[in-house]
């Protein structure tokens, strides 16, 4: 379980790493995907299956699902590839490189002061989960469902305009 | 059975999170803005599960739900804004929308 968890984790991070550096969009897309079952393997050794089938499901289904639907209409060719290898020149990203790099060994040093406290390997149990999310965090429930529509009515919002543009560019490309 | 020290778990949400930042502030594609988002969002909801896997409450998988929720309603705005914008430009340049109302 332990080894599980070690290696799950290098995964996700070389994966994320393939996506922050990578320059074809479908194939950082991909990695995120990895990145994302690894971390759901990551949360199955940490005892928490219902997260991990959640990061399943919404991570890496829905919302990368998503992504894909966008990058096959908007079509990015092997010509922004070659404009993603332009733009990534070290000059470019040295500097939040390092900079980043101070701040996580900052964080690390700070997290390994204290050392020793061991995570438990007894499963929360999605009933328990259940039980709690809609105890004493209903109110939490109901603005993510109110978040939730304000996603909705913004998305169909934006849609509905884009839509009645294109219909607009449309009709002045015939008539011209 | 040993569980995993939780500064351990703690260091790899860390790494993925700076990971995420370093990808917002190197990239100018806004795709790859938005995936960097994803991964820092992602990072936060790891860090949620080992805290609640140190003290074997259910509030840690709570707090990832309630992430999910967000990470969900930002993704779909995120996408249509963004084909708003390449309808605009052609381009998915951040750089080109650098003027409100331009």
């Amino acid at each position: 379980m332990t080894y599980a968890f070690y290696i799950a984790s290098i995964i996700a991070i070389a994966a994320t790493f393939r996506v922050v550096t990578g320059t074809h969009a479908i194939h950082a897309l991909l990695y995120l995907v990895v990145s994302f079952l690894a971390v759901a393997m990551t949360f199955l050794t940490l005892g928490a299956p219902f997260a991990a089938a959640l990061e399943v499901i919404i991570y890496a289904g829905a919302i990368m699902v998503l992504f894909v639907f966008v990058m096959m209409m908007l079509n990015p060719g092997p010509r922004s590839v070659g404009r993603e290898r332009h733009w990534l020149t070290p000059s470019v990203w040295i500097g939040p490189a390092i900079l980043t790099t101070i701040l996580l060994t900052e964080l690390s040093w700070i997290l390994t002061t204290e050392r020793g406290v061991v995570t438990q390997t007894e499963n929360v149990s999605p009933r328990e989960t259940g039980v709690a999310l809609f105890g004493p965090y209903i109110l939490g429930v109901e603005m993510a469902s109110i978040l939730l529509l304000a996603g909705l009515v913004g998305a169909y919002h934006l849609a509905y305009h884009l839509g009645r543009r294109r219909e607009e560019q449309e009709e002045r490309g015939n008539t011209a | 059975m040993n569980g995993i020290p939780m500064e351990h778990g703690l260091i790899v949400a860390a790494v993925l999170f700076a990971l995420g930042v370093t990808g917002v502030l190197i990239r100018r594609d806004i795709l790859f803005i938005l995936l960097s988002l994803e991964i820092m969002l992602n990072a936060a909801g790891l860090a949620f599960v080992v805290a609640g896997s140190r003290w074997l409450q259910p509030d840690g998988q709570l707090m990832f739900i309630f992430i999910l929720a967000v990470a969900a309603a930002e993704v779909s705005l995120g996408l249509a804004l963004i084909l708003w914008m390449y309808s605009w430009h052609k381009t998915l340049d951040v750089d080109c929308a650098s003027k409100m109302r331009g």
